[in-house]
């Protein structure tokens, strides 16, 4: 789903892939803002063998409590197993598996992409129908700011790479549940 | 006022009902020594090293059911702590472990006898602590307290730099914790209770199996009313003993892969699963899909990440075992005994626990005789390894906290601290303490603070001079190729005890075990120390091999070669 219809997409948080057993969760936990818990956190993933594929932490409303949002794929049962530890830290608040519940998701990147003259048109048409932005120009390369669903960002990235990729950061995904539940 | 931090720590640490510390100071400790120096409240016991020391705090907790305190200096004093914190994690033990670090300004550079133990610990601990200022002491000792003791039990460690202790900081006594982050869930919920108690009604063939969650929560009381009140036998986990007399005729004793024949086959041929505060260990389960089949899983647990780790549970309850044993209580309907009883009871008749009887001097035999001796009244504590299981079969607990050993963990080394503890938790009663002569090298130079504080702890060595459960696996696994497991090399234990200024004793026949152990009870200003040189080769029966199922159960010793040719 790209284009003009990103703003209203729905995507769920879980997409089933490789293994059978095997999808793609996204946690967020809410925790206290306190040194050390991060490390608290990614050690429940780490002794279980887990990688973290993205992570994103700040803090909230509350200054008092971040909120962390965690990309991860793996068995579900070992899954289910690291979120009731992580409840179990006593520096986590709450913790929330989005798998199987309605979601708004995005992340931000900024991509630096080679820019000649001959191209610029033509890129910034991409950048256009993705809705993105251009925010640094210089003789010879454009840095792309976009936001939307993680495929999306895949999506701009694989139609900008033939011109060369520069440099790339993604902020990983954050989430939310969608309507007034939380 | 303004007070030190050190000052402060001590107080708050009175101010919890702490009454002694095990430990060993170094250099960052010294304000907080030189503050214990003050304190006429606080005993300390200095141990000849930290995993002593832990061990010791956390044998204080087992046998008293308070908090136990230990103290350790940073950088190596803080690494020899880990296995005592590791031991007390997996066994769910309330412990706060105190200890030094360099200087705030120092931290992360190398100092002198530095080390990351919050890194360390942070997987062995229910919580840890790196303090930075010395106003945040006293609510940082009542968080650790309250987080260390409620819920699932287990260690907390409170790392305190040099400057925090010497800084001075006004003291406001902290008694109510309110922490937002954590509420251990402690009733069960109603309705799941009154499914239990459906399913309990309409099972044919149920079993409890219990573990130490009824311990820590002192749910015996409950326990043995259910049983009673339902007809259903129980089988506890080596953590569990004592919490049924072993004695009642409701008792299978343990079970899993040392486990009484009578209790896996209860459990193999139940249909209802009732575990409460118990948690599917592998050496209980063994192959996990042969485990039970026949049977409905009810998970009573104060730990929402024990139900369903390992097995599915078909009725769940979360919460404190002993509260939710008395809601159950209310709502089960009495059970008469059944053809499943008579049956089991059938089981216990074909095939009881049993040792030779060649004149040899068999392990099994000493414990018995101490059991008499003691009128089975005496603190139990063991290391790890054969002596452990055959103390498990046959040291029959009457009473919870009776037995006291490193199950999850399986320390060696773990019983001569331990027993220290629950000597100083449980001075009117007598301490036992069935070590194997691999286990008691680990920790043998707590044998000088016994002897300082004049307790009277009894120390029976089971002297194979093997690895004996290591020789055991090689023999029936490895086709007894004995790989490093000899310790023929070993010290005159009588001579290193009285070396100590303990009393040492040998015993090499049988008619001699009874003798010894009484006048080991006439000791009563020192240690004795026994060592029972028992059959060497003598194995653990029954044994479920590793990761098998009840089919693979070898009840007795398997027949070698010659002697089925001769049958």
């Amino acid at each position: 789903m790209l284009g003009r219809k990103s703003g209203i997409e729905i995507t769920i948080g879980v997409n089933k892939d490789m293994a059978k057993n095997t999808q793609q969760h996204t946690i967020t936990a809410l925790v206290e803002n306190r040194p050390g818990v991060l490390a608290r956190v990614a050690g429940l993933f780490a002794r279980r063998g887990f990688n973290i594929e993205s992570l994103a932490v700040s803090i909230t409303d509350d200054v008092t409590v971040s909120r962390m949002t965690i990309v991860v794929s793996g068995d579900a049962a070992v899954l289910e197993q690291i979120t009731k530890q992580l409840n179990k830290l006593i520096d986590v608040i709450k913790v929330i598996d989005y798998t199987g519940m309605p979601v708004v998701e995005r992340e931000l990147a900024m991509i630096k992409v080679n820019a000649e003259p001959k191209n610029r048109a033509e890129i910034m048409q991409l950048v256009d129908i993705f809705r993105a932005k251009i925010i640094d120009i210089s003789e010879r390369s454009f840095t792309i700011e976009v936001t939307g669903s993680v495929d999306k960002v895949n999506a701009l990235e694989s139609l900008l790479e033939p011109y060369g990729i520069q440099e790339l950061v993604r902020t990983g995904k954050i989430a939310m549940a969608r309507g007034s539940s939380s | 006022m303004k007070i030190t931090g050190a000052q402060a720590l001590i107080r708050s640490l009175c101010d919890h009902g702490t009454e002694i510390v095990f430990g060993i100071p170094g250099g960052v400790m010294i304000p907080i020594y030189d503050a214990l120096y003050d304190c006429k409240t606080l005993r300390h016991m200095l141990m000849r090293h930290e995993q002593g020391a832990a061990h010791a705090a956390e044998g204080y907790a087992r046998a008293s059911g308070k908090v136990g305190v230990c103290f350790a200096t940073s950088g190596p004093g803080a690494t020899n702590l880990v296995t005592g914190i590791a031991n007390a994690y997996m066994d769910s033990i309330p412990m706060v472990a105190i200890t030094g670090q360099v200087r705030t300004t120092a931290l992360g550079k190398d100092a002198f006898q530095e080390a990351d133990i919050t890194g360390i610990t942070m997987p062995i601990t229910k919580h840890n602590y790196l303090l930075k200022s010395a106003d945040d002491i006293p609510r940082v000792i009542a968080e650790a307290f309250h987080i260390a003791s409620t819920g699932r039990p287990g260690p907390v460690l409170v790392d305190i730099p040099m400057d925090v202790s010497l800084s001075q900081t006004d003291y406001h006594p902290v008694k109510k914790v309110e922490m937002r982050s954590y509420k251990p869930t402690t009733e069960g919920h109603a309705l799941q209770i009154r499914k239990a108690a459906k399913a309990i009604s309409l099972a044919e063939r149920p079993i409890l199996y219990v573990g130490g969650g009824v311990i820590s929560s002192n749910a015996s009381a409950e326990l043995v009313e259910l049983s009673e009140k339902t007809n259903i036998p129980v089988t506890t986990t080596l953590l569990g003993k004592g919490a049924i007399p072993e004695t009642h005729p409701n008792s299978l004793g343990m079970l899993g892969m040392h486990g009484t024949a009578y209790a896996n086959y209860a459990v193999a041929h139940c249909d209802l699963l009732i575990a409460i505060g118990a948690r599917f260990d592998d050496r209980v389960t063994g192959k996990i899909d042969t485990f039970a089949t026949k049977a409905k899983v009810i998970h009573i647990d104060i730990d929402p990440a024990e139900i369903g780790k390992t097995v599915a549970v078909d009725i769940p309850i979360v919460g404190d075992c002993k509260r939710v044993l008395s809601e159950l209580l209310k709502v089960v309907e009495p059970r008469k005994a059944t053809k499943w009883n008579a049956q089991i009871a059938q089981w216990k008749d074909e095939y009881p626990l049993h040792y030779p009887d060649d004149g040899n001097l068999y392990p099994q035999y000493i414990i018995e005789q101490i059991w008499e001796a003691t009128d089975g009244q005496a603190i139990c504590v063991t290391d790890v390894g054969q002596h452990q299981m055959w103390a498990a079969q046959f040291y029959k607990c009457l009473y919870p906290r009776q037995f006291i050993t490193s199950g999850g963990l399986g320390t060696m080394g773990y019983g001569l601290p331990a027993a220290i503890g629950a000597q100083v938790a449980q001075p009117e009663k007598i301490v036992f303490q069935i070590a194997g002569d691999g286990s008691i090298q680990m920790t043998i130079q707590e044998l000088a603070p016994a002897v300082a504080h004049r307790l009277p702890i009894k120390i029976a060595i089971m002297n194979n001079q093997y690895l004996g459960m290591v020789r055991q696996w090689q023999e029936l696994f490895w086709n007894r190729r004995y790989c490093n497991v000899d310790l023929t090399a070993q010290p005159d234990f009588v001579k290193l005890a009285e070396a100590y200024g303990a009393v040492g004793m040998r015993v090499e026949k049988p008619e001699e075990v009874r003798k010894a152990i009484e006048k080991s009870l006439q000791v009563t200003d020192r240690p004795t120390l026994i060592d029972f040189r028992i059959a060497r080769e003598e194995n653990v029966f029954p044994m479920i091999p590793a990761g098998q199922s009840i089919e693979e159960m070898m009840v007795r010793r398997p027949k070698t070669c010659s002697e089925e040719k001769a049958a």
